[in-house]
């Protein structure tokens, strides 16, 4: 689709002046040449920038890379390929460590996104109340959001950390063993899911409550009149109110869970980043990429994984379509 | 969502875009053409340095030395925490020819790759004058096979083991470090058993006998000159005696549950140096600054080192030169001066990593040096002699980096209770996967 559209606006974007400008005509028709050019071509001409950056950054990228999955290919010598037509997806379609990444890219995604999402729904509750300092609260939570991953990353490995970490230090001080946070893996999983909700809990929360001004006061009169709680108010005019919001935010999650990467990455630290742990318990489908790619070098491998990741997302929505067109006909 | 609105927001991403891409085109042309960041201008000369870990070329203050005696040479030198990172990121650059610095440091474990498959991207040392005092197996790790050289070597990692002699104390073990290299004196199975005592006898506390299982396993497995590749090229990992023993034992100390369970240079470890977690640690010379700079003023004359059973070169790094650099010629002064006997023996006296010159191992200053924090230790003399004992020939492979994270991973996952064999079998599925 892209190709086409810059493709069309190469062709409509011709800047030079038309050859009757010369011939001394009259400047009327040119006047509305230009005006013409003015209400048709600028459009174009103001959203090219985003299609170029976008052919240059992510449409021949994404060709490049098909291009590459075919073929064997390392780092060190990239321009030294071997054709090796779809090897690459049946190898990974048999390979234990990618089943290992999917599941583990599936549980971290849950066990992150539905308690943060959940959590970012109250906390927009809470925070659509008349109170006092609310816009102290509502900069407050964003702040996490504009952590870097890498030192949030890093303040969580030091909390988590086995011997000397603050949580199995408070779990010791109520009697319970310390866990090795870090070497197993529902543990490792959790530590990571933290970081996660940590991070963008406050984001979504701003999403909601963005939402949930935008709904007419007279509903939660009208509500409060017919003797609704809070709570009743909550669920039968605050989340239908804000349901494509919720959608937003869970396609949005969805796709940050599927590339979940630098959290992991930097909670392992080293070689135990890279490859999620020295089981594994915690590589991504992201790490997976990396470590194919920048630990191994096996370039042709790593852009499989990539394509491997962009058709489950593809699969995942095409999936989530048609459980909606079912419910629609059924309903 | 308004139709008024989503076109607010359209205008506003189409302004958004044209930023960016504005930004991007500025980005692209502002910066100079040469690829190596260093260049010449107005008698200027501007060298750029890419180093990993604690090198000691700019932590001694020999950068600026150099500096101050060439007033027309300014240095930028960038320094990686982690080699690992490292080395992805100039395996990157070098596939893509930008960002590389005219200077780039090369650690021992890509030394084999470089030479290989990236020799072109290099400059050649070997009509470099005055660079003929460097161990004969050092320089060879770096040369190709028609003779190019592509690096000049900083220093090597004779082993030797630091110990808590304190806790040693404790355990009822001797705490005298000729005592103590004797307990274990040429046999590294022997430096297991005297951790069964240790774990045995110790009283006060939960102390592990050693850090981790795999400095053990480096160790052993470093001593020989074929290591996990042939002279040939071939992988022979799987059913080198060599890395089969160094298996065996390590995992022996892993099951005994005489580790600290700790990954070095990872979370943990630092702190384990701190508080004082574990008793030994196999070391490298080039290990005590991070132990001496971790473990802290708190812990300092408790630490001592001794003889390692057998000697072995672990790490251990060279300096190259960008073949593209505008200032080559100036580059390659640069390093020879830096890897020169004086500077390398200036830099074993200041943080203590052990010259590959052998004409600064002969320097009576190297000779002699004590170490003030690990109780007066004679370093000089522990580590001269270690490196007197790693063998002539230093075979190293493709891959040998990846390998050796790899088995640090199979020990550490019979440290977390899988079973030896299951252990084994996964580490080589994993090696075979990262090198096919």
């Amino acid at each position: 689709m892209a190709t086409s559209t810059t493709k069309a606006l190469a062709g409509e974007e011709p800047p030079a002046p038309p050859g009757t400008a010369g011939d001394g005509t009259s400047g009327k028709r040119r006047a509305s040449l230009l005006h013409r050019l003015d209400v048709k071509g600028a459009p174009y001409a103001f959203v090219a920038p985003f299609f170029v950056v976008f052919a240059a950054f992510s449409f021949y990228p994404l060709i490049y890379t098909s291009w590459i999955s075919l073929h064997h290919v390392e780092l060190a010598t990239l321009d030294v390929r071997e054709w090796v037509g779809l090897d690459n997806y049946t190898a990974l379609w048999q390979d234990e460590r990618f089943w290992n990444a999917l599941m583990n890219t599936i549980t971290i995604g849950v066990i992150s996104t539905v308690p943060q999402l959940l959590m970012a729904l109250g906390l927009a509750h809470l925070l659509n109340y008349r109170m006092r300092a609310s816009l102290f609260f509502r900069v407050a939570s964003l702040v996490p959001y504009a952590t870097s991953v890498a030192a949030a990353a890093l303040v969580f490995t030091m909390i988590y950390e086995r011997d000397f970490g603050m949580i199995n230090w408070a779990l010791g001080s109520i009697g319970i063993d310390p866990l090795d946070w870090e070497a197993e893996k529902w543990p490792s999983q959790f530590a990571i899911s933290t970081i996660v909700i940590w991070r963008w809990t406050g984001y979504n929360a701003l999403l909601y409550l963005a939402a949930m001004q935008a709904i007419p006061a007279e509903r939660y009169e009208a509500a409060s009149i017919d003797g609704a709680s809070r709570w009743k108010q909550f669920t039968n005019v605050t989340v239908p109110g804000i349901r494509s919001t919720i959608v937003f935010t869970i396609v949005l999650s969805t796709i940050g869970a599927t590339q979940l990467f630098g959290e992991p990455l930097i909670f392992g630290q080293g070689p135990n980043g890279v490859t999620g742990g020295a089981d594994n318990q915690y590589q991504t489908l992201g790490l997976l990429l990396y470590e194919e790619g920048w630990k191994n070098y096996q370039m042709g491998r790593s852009a499989t994984v990539a394509w491997a990741m962009f058709l489950l997302l593809v699969l995942a929505f095409a999936v989530q379509r048609l459980i909606k067109r079912l419910r629609a006909r059924s309903s | 969502m308004s139709s008024l609105g989503s076109l607010r927001g359209k205008r506003l991403a189409a302004a958004a875009a044209a930023v960016s891409a504005l930004a991007l085109v500025a980005g692209c042309s502002s910066g100079d053409d040469s690829v190596t960041g260093g260049g010449k201008k107005d008698g200027k000369v501007t060298i750029t340095m890419g180093l990993f870990g604690v090198m000691g070329l700019k932590e001694t203050g020999l950068l600026e030395q150099y500096e101050k005696e060439n007033p027309n040479v300014t240095i930028k030198a960038e320094i990686a925490g982690d080699e690992q990172t490292y080395y992805t990121a100039l395996q990157t650059r070098l596939a893509g020819g930008k960002g590389l610095k005219d200077i780039q440091g090369i650690e021992i474990g890509r030394a084999k790759e470089i030479t290989e498959t990236q020799a072109d991207k290099f400059a050649d040392f070997s009509d470099v004058s005055g660079t003929d005092h460097f161990l004969p197996w050092k320089e060879s790790q770096i040369s190709t096979k028609d003779g190019k050289v592509l690096g000049l070597g900083t220093d090597i990692g004779p082993m030797a083991v630091c110990y808590r002699k304190d806790y040693f104390e404790k355990a009822g073990l001797p705490t005298d470090r000729e005592a103590v290299g004797k307990l274990w004196e040429g046999d590294w199975s022997k430096y297991v058993e005297v951790g069964r005592t240790f774990k045995k006898d110790f009283k006060g506390g939960k102390v592990a006998y050693m850090d981790s299982s795999s400095g053990l396993f480096n160790a052993m497995v470093y001593g020989h000159p074929e290591q996990y590749y042939n002279e040939k090229g071939d992988l022979i990992y799987e059913t080198n005696p060599v890395v089969k023993d160094a298996w065996k034992l390590s995992a022996d100390a892993a099951e005994g549950g005489l580790t600290a369970k700790l990954r070095q240079f990872q979370p943990g470890w630092d702190p384990g140096l701190a508080n004082g977690t574990f008793a030994t640690a196999v070391c490298p010379a080039w290990m005590l600054s991070h132990i001496s700079e971790k473990a802290g003023d708190a812990n300092k004359g408790k630490w001592d080192v001794a003889r390692a059973p057998k000697g072995a070169n672990w790490g251990g790094s060279f300096l190259g030169v960008i073949e593209q650099s505008p200032v080559k010629e100036e580059a390659k002064k640069l390093v020879a001066w830096l890897t020169a006997p004086e500077q390398q023996a200036h830099i074993f006296k200041e943080i203590g990593n052990i010259p590959s010159s052998k004409t600064a191992l002969e320097n009576p200053d190297v000779k002699n040096a004590k170490s003030e924090y690990f109780n007066n230790a004679p370093i000089g003399e522990i580590f001269g002699a270690a490196a007197q004992e790693i063998p002539d020939k230093q075979v190293l492979g493709r891959k040998d980096g990846t390998i050796k994270d790899t088995f640090s991973q199979g020990l550490a996952l019979i440290e977390q209770g899988t079973k030896r064999d299951e252990a084994w079998d996964t580490t080589t599925e994993r090696i075979e996967k990262a090198v096919g």
